[in-house]
């Protein structure tokens, strides 16, 4: 492995690679074949899917290790894995297990409330969930090769994943309009390192690719999220919490190609069965709302 | 000149970066009727059975084999590799264009993807270097006679060349270094209707 830059390089490269798919979140090798023959970029292996957790409520955790090693086995796409927020030793691991991305997630229950893993010290890509432009850069500052907004993971309501897509938009907006005096002061407001603020002012996007999660249900929500900028989208319950599985999974995947054609998202859509209930997540309190979780 | 570049899924942003830093006119091609539209093609990196499934769906498989089969100038990289080789392993269905084997993922999972110097080789025999970004690479396990052999990390070929295709295991749209590309875009000027 050759120096520092060239690591960080072949981490965003593999970002790149998974652009315009749909990375879906799995639970059995079962579910993940079902994804790779849907068409998915990758697969998210976890213990329970969001919906779930959010139900039956406990402590969660990394997926067991049979788990993952079972889902490596049986698909040829790439596969990644969830830790908790800050937890170094979850991430040493699933290195050592060769994931092929660690995802440190709000989904799973955060094991330090005030510090995330630094990134910077691993092989394994990371991405990390963000609000806005100033939790992007505090992540990517420490080592994250992907971003993805957080969304509402598990509600099946897409109206916060929307949130978060539009507040880094406008947060990358807002840096490119202001002149080199003022981004010490912006950068002190957005509470972001200075260094990657100005990177952001300068090239009008982030320095590493922007993924779409967190409430996705239907290939609508899917071309939505590619309309506001996302380039590509993971998919949590809204595949296996839904009637059939392998149907929607195809839907979605096609509608991150062709979210660009109205008439295609009709055809794609016409005769799906149903989606997953889903809860609004307005009527979630600040407790219920994974995505208050990490800063 | 128009340079098609298959965008279902994958990187293909970034190979439209680099056609648009050469100057070189480019549409994305999702459907069959946009490929009749291009006088060169690059499959991009990214997930193959990902882009097999959509190509399918659209029916540019079969399209595809038609127009490279008539000529049409293709660059391939990394997942393209594997959409065109003639035999993968573990098997996968392909477009068996290239007469190569290809083994998926045979340098290992992500931890093992690196930066690495490309020995390139010319017609002439003189060598040259160019640095190769290598993804979940694929491997070039056998070349039938008539690929051509330019660019081989270790002892591995990485590019190669069979009439109007040009292959790369690995990620020359991720460099500053657009010589491959350009070698495309010769050939698809000359290709052009």
């Amino acid at each position: 492995m050759g120096n520092g830059e060239d690591r960080f390089r072949v981490k965003v490269g593999l970002a790149e690679m998974l652009k315009g798919g749909v990375i879906l979140d799995v639970t059995t090798a079962e579910q993940a074949k079902i994804a790779e023959d849907a068409g998915a970029a990758a697969v998210m292996a976890l213990e329970r899917v969001p919906a779930d957790i959010r139900v039956q409520g406990g402590v969660a955790r990394m997926a067991a290790i049979e788990k993952i090693v079972e889902i490596q086995e049986c698909v040829s796409i790439p596969v990644m894995a969830k830790i908790r927020i800050g937890h170094i030793v979850e991430a040493q691991m699933l290195q050592a297990l060769e994931v092929d991305f660690i995802d440190e997630s709000e989904v799973l229950t955060p094991a330090d409330e005030e510090n995330h893993v630094y990134k910077h010290d691993f092989t394994v890509p990371f991405v990390c969930g963000c609000r806005n432009i100033g939790e992007a850069l505090r992540r990517i500052g420490e080592g994250a090769a992907m971003i993805r907004t957080k969304g509402e993971a598990g509600s099946g309501d897409i109206v916060e994943a929307v949130r978060h897509l539009r507040a880094v938009n406008r947060g990358i907006k807002t840096l490119t309009i202001l002149d080199d005096h003022e981004l010490m002061a912006e950068a002190k407001q957005l509470e972001a390192p200075f260094d990657l603020v100005r990177w952001v002012a300068q090239n009008d996007r982030l320095p590493v690719p922007n993924f779409a999660a967190g409430g996705i249900a239907t290939p609508a929500d899917a071309g939505l999220c590619m309309t506001l900028g996302a380039e590509a989208v993971f998919v949590g319950s809204g595949v296996f919490k839904s009637e059939d599985p392998p149907q929607r999974a195809r839907a979605i995947v096609e509608a991150v190609t062709h979210w660009q054609d109205p008439a295609r998202l009709v055809e794609i859509s016409r005769g799906l069965r149903e989606p997953m209930s889903g809860l609004e997540a307005s009527k979630l309190t600040s407790e219920e709302m994974l995505s208050r979780r990490g800063w | 000149m128009l340079c098609g570049v298959l965008a279902l899924q994958g990187d293909w942003a970034a190979h439209a970066a680099v056609l648009r830093s050469l100057e070189v006119e480019f549409a994305y091609v999702r459907t069959a009727r946009e490929l009749d539209e291009v006088d060169a093609l690059i499959l991009p990196g990214g997930e193959s059975t990902a882009m097999l499934r959509l190509m399918e769906e659209e029916g540019l498989a079969a399209r595809l084999a038609d127009r490279v089969r008539g000529g049409l100038p293709v660059l391939a990289t990394c997942a393209g590799v594997i959409l065109l080789a003639g035999n993968i392993h573990p098997p996968q269905p392909s477009l068996g264009l290239l007469d190569i084997d290809v083994e998926r993922n045979a340098y290992g999972r992500q931890v093992h993807s690196r930066v690495a110097a490309v020995e390139l080789v010319d017609e002439l025999g003189a060598t040259d270097e160019i640095e190769g970004v290598f993804i979940r690479a694929p491997k070039i396990t056998r070349t039938g006679a008539d690929v051509i052999v330019f660019g081989r990390l270790d002892a591995d070929p990485v590019l190669i060349r069979q009439g109007g295709i040009i292959a790369a295991t690995f990620h020359p749209e991720l460099t500053d270094d657009h010589r491959i590309h350009r070698l495309l875009v010769g050939e698809g000027a000359g290709h052009g209707r």
